[in-house]
């Protein structure tokens, strides 16, 4: 199974700023394993944030971002209280998501 | 430049130790001194304990970069793997934490040692991996990612403990301190480059884009998470890449030179605080 999204938040007046961290082993497809066999590509496509239920920010991603996603973004007219949820889904049809509350 | 000419007269003491060890000018307890008097006069103005953060004590940019990371560090997934894996018990019965005794996890301080009855430095890699032997399991190989990932559990739960130990007066020990302060200033490689070119030398000073840590603080923090390896890997793994960047053969994670080299470091390195593990670039 995959492992949940970290994410943390931080709430500044009405400014949310949201940092999350999404263990992912991103394999492009093109990298080889030391017998020279290709190691199958296993990247995250999709990550969605949610701000109580509302879509917030959609990403598409593709092979070229890096091990271990490091997202990062700000959530206007925020209060605390408020629930912040960031998920993904990959190219092999894995989701995994995270959420915290704003205080 | 009254400044450089007593580092430099430091920096003569220190380099000329290795030359004279046969006739034994130097105790450990004296090149320590010696040690940490060139970094306090190289850097006046930064305390000796500040050094832990390594390059980011000696560059004020590089360090609110990294502060900034500091707040979602990236190592943060290796120290769940770690707790993870460090929880588990053994087929043949007992724990990581029974196997390394009072205090653990909080161990990190303990390690490297010299084991008297083995008569060579035991690292904490080491120690795991005697656990998991005598547990019932495989060991684990130095260069993979859950030794790495069980080190940085360690490390973490030990942040804030001090490097305090004494190399003990038995020949053993002494005859290992000397083989790492031996490989700390031989030059090596291609390049012809000692550890201590450039990370006592010149540490400070800019080699490229990068600035040159000093070697003071150089044991406090491992493992690290490095951007360029994408995981978080041993001080011997840095040893190595050190090593290849002057055109020198890496030795093996875990070797005999290795080890006895993070024994030297890490006593030049006594009264700092542990803090790893550590994002580095």
């Amino acid at each position: 199974m995959a492992k949940p999204v970290k994410i943390r938040a931080k709430l500044k007046g009405e400014v949310a700023s949201v940092k999350s961290l999404m263990p992912h082993p991103m394999e492009t497809g093109a990298r080889k394993d030391p017998e020279g066999n290709l190691i199958a590509a296993h990247y995250i496509e999709t990550v969605t944030c949610e701000h109580n239920g509302e879509v917030v920010v959609v990403a598409d991603w593709g092979p070229s971002v890096s091990k271990n996603p490091y997202f990062a973004f700000e959530i206007l007219s925020a209060k605390a209280g408020d629930n912040v949820k960031v998920s993904w889904t990959d190219n092999l049809g894995e989701t995994s998501s995270g959420e915290t509350t704003l205080k | 430049m009254k400044m450089n000419r007593i580092a430099c007269a430091a920096l003569t003491a220190i380099l000329a130790c290795p030359l004279l060890a046969g006739q034994a000018v130097a105790d450990p307890a004296q090149d320590l001194a010696a040690f940490r008097d060139l970094y306090q006069n190289r850097f006046p103005d930064i305390p000796l304990a500040a050094h832990k953060d390594g390059a980011y004590a000696l560059d004020e940019a590089k360090r609110e970069q990294w502060l900034e990371m500091e707040d979602f560090p990236p190592y943060e997934i290796a120290v769940d793997d770690g707790a993870e894996l460090y929880g588990e018990t053994f087929p043949g019965g007992g724990s990581y934490g029974e196997c390394l005794g009072e205090g653990a996890p909080a161990v990190k301080q303990m390690y490297p040692r010299f084991d008297v009855s083995a008569g060579q430095v035991v690292t904490l890699q080491m120690a795991l991996n005697d656990c998991r032997v005598k547990g019932g399991l495989e060991p684990l190989a130095y260069d993979g990612e859950e030794i790495a990932a069980l080190a940085a559990y360690v490390a973490m739960e030990s942040r804030g403990e001090l490097i305090d130990f004494a190399i003990p007066d038995e020949p053993g020990a002494l005859a290992a301190y000397e083989s790492g302060k031996a490989f700390y200033y031989t030059r090596r490689g291609q390049l012809n480059f000692a550890c201590s070119s450039c990370h006592l030398q010149n540490a400070g000073m800019m080699l490229r884009a990068e600035r040159l840590s000093a070697a003071i603080g150089h044991a406090t923090h491992w493992p690290v998470y490095r951007g360029k390896w994408e995981r978080v890997g041993s001080l011997h793994r840095r040893f190595q890449e050190c090593n290849v960047q002057v055109r020198a053969e890496a030795l093996d994670e875990q070797s005999e030179t290795y080890r006895n080299l993070e024994y030297f470091l890490t006593y030049m390195n006594n009264g700092m605080e542990l803090n790893g593990p550590a994002s580095r670039k």
